[in-house]
């Protein structure tokens, strides 16, 4: 193979309030049965990659638990395989990443000891499907040193949130500047790299010994001038997982054929972890509309524009709608839920309710009770 | 190899004919089962649930489906080191080769595998029944009673007794006789043809009975002959669900169990799971004029029609307007708008047009094989398709590439079949 992949995970999102108190974005259940990660991880054996490091940091343990096997990404393998790097002491350091490119440079023996001539790197916390061998070359053809993913972003949504690149004629890039409050352009970096591996070895060593420590700013932004940095327009599903909005938005996208037949029904699909639960059972009152369903679900009520995870049980006579309710949610009889992101294991007693509005949707958090 | 307290013998090669169409292609354990299942997968994961993880898997009737779902054991936690799944199929020998010819003929040309781990004790199972039992509590009974053999039995009424093989019990449990479909038995202790035996017995009982019976069976010879030698056999009680689903009838109302409000075999616990090859299983859609009840559905299906009291495998595509009752669809199907199936089974990968209706009419007995197909229901054989707007009646069997050609008037009357295929083996469905 002709690249090693590393998926940036371990960083801190702020504006997910409770949904990323205990867990990482990245280990964020999306679709009923994904999690963020399976959707960068996918590509990467999807593109034939099959050594894959992944750099964990904040909130660990849920992802640690759910990468707890490499087989169920095609990464159990000899040649290659999964790497999970979180940070650890030794007898020189005991310090966090303190920043992507040192999480990098910490872990840079992975970098040595592989062969490969190209990395690529996304972060761990983006709905989307790329092969990244088109990635590859269409950064050969450019000759070029970096080549950055970028999509148009779409006049709903806001470009102030993301890197910003403005790129010339030939789709060389002639600025990047994060989350900006004048932005010149509206492309947006997708957080998805490829460069060579000797040349990100060779970079990541000077920026740390400069004392800078991450990818964007000093490595992407200040190099800009001295690399050959190329733009690569991708045109897919995209959304990354910055705010309890964009969260919901991108789980209610799966209500949509065509998300669904891009992720689920056209070869290669998302890989996640199994559960081996039951097929979902729909009892006599069930009434389900408009909704995605996870396996080992029971449903007795009434949901409408839902993404249900698995092992939900709904009472009867209970109505959902414009929700997401996380694995384990129970509902009792006669609930109301409306505009509303249930996390994992939520407990509704009868009669309770949970009102949202389309704006600000009503967060319950893993494993509360809810009373009438 | 380690040595394993036990191992077990998984017996996989039967055709299960009166399945009809549904095992004209694969063997009967490999027949899906309860939506995203197949019926080998409760045996398998009662296996590893009981802490078994040394199962060698007798293959002999149409093996490739159940092949590729075995694979290297990953679903069930057997891609092990040491032990795991193995996969034995008949073979040649230096001298000749031959089919298995019978249950213990089976185990008896395996005796170098089962060799290899030098067990204490060897657990035979059949790869055709719906339940889930733990056998390190039969093993636990099997060494309390310091039996010879123990062989699971289950109390049924009186009246359904003279269906199976019945053992006659003394009060400790001990087999003194077995009767096979007595007129009236005189125990309602039935086998479930679930076996503990001691090895080292069960070797030497093997290779004196395979020369006298070369189809030497389990219950037609090993054991009378080891009863007549004052064996300690027992019989192990069990209660809890088990179900036969060797014909087309019984196949269909164990599947029925499932979709009870509260279902006498659960699945929906946390412990005890049955396992399966789920390798892609992303959720399921259910369209905005949908209407789902009292059914299961399995991952990755977009129903868009109206579904009641049925069992939906992965991946089936049910279109608008279209409406299913009491059937049975299994994976890959694809259901076309404002089709409308009663009482049908239709196997994995099936294509049925528009407008077509499925199961209508009288409830006249297939012509050809009427004790197979004489409850009402009709089947569909694997990869088949259903051109628009025809009719189908009851007891019907289609199975194969069909077109508007094949129907009179757009027709089939109740009671007839339709088979273009005539698989590898040459046996018409």
């Amino acid at each position: 193979m002709r690249a090693v992949g590393i998926i940036l995970a371990g960083g801190k999102n702020e504006r997910m309030g409770e949904l990323t108190k205990t867990r990482a974005t990245s280990a964020l259940p999306v679709g009923s049965c994904y999690r963020a990660i399976d959707f960068p991880l996918s590509n990467m054996t999807n593109s034939g990659i099959n050594k894959v490091a992944i750099i964990t940091q904040h909130n660990s343990r849920s992802l640690h638990d759910h990468l707890s096997s490499p087989k169920w990404w095609d990464l159990g393998s000899k040649q290659g395989g999964m790497f999970v790097f979180s940070p650890y002491q030794s007898g020189e350091n005991s310090m966090w990443f303190r920043g992507t490119a040192d999480a990098i440079y910490q872990n840079l023996t992975y970098l040595r000891r592989s062969n490969e001539p190209y990395v690529i790197i996304s972060s761990g916390d983006c709905v989307y499907k790329m092969d990244y061998n088109d990635l590859i070359a269409y950064h050969e053809l450019k000759n070029a040193d970096i080549t950055i993913a970028y999509r148009q972003v779409p006049d709903n949504d806001d470009i102030r949130q993301y890197g910003v690149m403005e790129l010339d004629a030939a789709e060389r890039m002639t600025d990047l500047e994060e989350k900006p409050l004048e932005p010149q352009s509206d492309l947006a970096s997708l957080g998805v790299y490829v460069i060579s591996r000797p040349l990100l070895i060779e970079l990541v060593e000077t920026i740390v010994s400069e004392g800078r420590y991450d990818i964007v700013r000093d490595m992407l932004s200040r190099y800009r001038k001295r690399l050959r940095i190329y733009g690569y327009k991708y045109t897919g599903y995209w959304r990354n997982l910055g705010s309890v909005h964009s969260y919901f938005d991108c789980n209610m996208d799966f209500l949509r054929r065509d998300v669904r037949n891009d992720f689920m029904v056209q070869h290669p699909f998302i890989k996640t972890k199994p559960k081996d639960e039951p097929p979902a059972k729909y009892n006599n009152m069930a009434h389900i509309t408009n909704c995605l369903v996870g396996s080992g679900a029971i449903l007795n009520g009434g949901a409408n524009r839902c993404v249900i995870f698995r092992k939900v049980y709904t009472g009867e006579h209970s109505s959902v709608s414009n929700a997401i309710l996380m694995e384990g949610t129970y509902i009792g009889n006669n609930c109301v839920v409306e505009h509303a992101i249930l996390d994992k294991d939520v407990i509704l007693h009868n009669g309770a309710r949970v009102i949202g509005t389309p704006e600000s949707p009503a967060v319950v958090i893993k494993g509360k009770e809810v009373r009438a | 190899m380690r040595k394993k307290e036990m191992i077990a013998m998984l017996l996989a090669g039967g055709q299960g004919s009166r399945l009809g169409v549904l095992t004209s292609n694969k063997a009967k354990p490999a027949v899906p089962f309860g939506g995203k299942y197949r019926i080998i997968d409760f045996p398998m994961s009662n296996c590893v649930n009981s802490g078994v993880d040394t199962v060698g898997v007798l293959t002999q009737y149409q093996p490739l489906q159940l092949n590729q779902h075995i694979g290297i054991g990953t679903p069930w936690d057997l891609d092990r080191r040491n032990g795991g799944v193995t996969i034995l199929a008949p073979h040649m020998k230096t001298e000749n080769g031959e089919w298995y010819s019978g249950t213990a003929d089976a185990i008896y040309q395996n005796l170098d595998f089962i060799d290899q781990y030098n067990p204490e004790y060897v657990l035979i199972l059949g790869g055709d029944h719906i339940y889930k039992m733990d056998y390190s509590r039969m093993l636990d009974f099997h060494k309390q009673n310091k039996c010879d053999v123990s062989i699971a039995a289950l109390t049924v009424p009186w009246d359904e007794a003279s269906r199976f093989g019945v053992m006659n019990i003394h009060d400790d449990n001990r087999i003194y006789e077995f009767e096979e479909k007595p007129p009236n038995p005189k125990s309602n202790f039935i086998n479930m043809g679930i076996y503990i035996f001691r090895w080292s017995l069960l070797r030497d009982a093997l290779e004196r009975d395979n020369k006298i019976h070369p189809d030497s069976d389990f219950g037609k010879h090993v054991l009378p002959m080891m009863l007549n030698e004052g064996k300690r056999m027992f019989a192990y009680p069990f209660s809890g669900y088990w179900k036969d689903v060797g014909t087309v009838d019984s196949y269909w109302m164990a599947n029925m169990d499932l979709i009870q409000t509260v279902p006498e075999f659960n699945l929906y616990e946390n412990f005890d799971k049955i396992y399966t090859d789920s390798d892609h299983q992303p959720p399921l859609y259910t369209g905005p004029n949908a209407d789902i009840k009292g059914s299961i559905i399995a991952e990755g299906c977009e129903i868009l029609g109206k579904v009641y009291n049925s069992v939906i495998g992965p991946e089936v595509i049910v279109e608008d307007g279209a409406v299913i009752s009491d059937s049975i669809l299994m994976e890959g199907c694809y259901v076309g708008k404002g089709t409308v199936i009663e009482k049908c089974i239709i196997d994995s990968g099936c294509t049925i047009g528009d407008g077509a209706k499925l199961g209508m009419g009288e409830n006249i007995p297939n012509e050809y094989k009427p004790s197979i197909y004489d409850t009402g229901i009709t089947v569909l054989g694997e990869f088949s398709n259903i051109p628009d707007k025809v009719e189908i009646g009851k007891n019907c069997v289609i199975y194969g590439k069909t077109d508007l050609t094949d129907y009179k008037d757009s027709k089939l009357e109740s009671g007839k079949s339709i088979v273009k295929q005539v698989n590898t083996n040459g046996v018409r469905a």
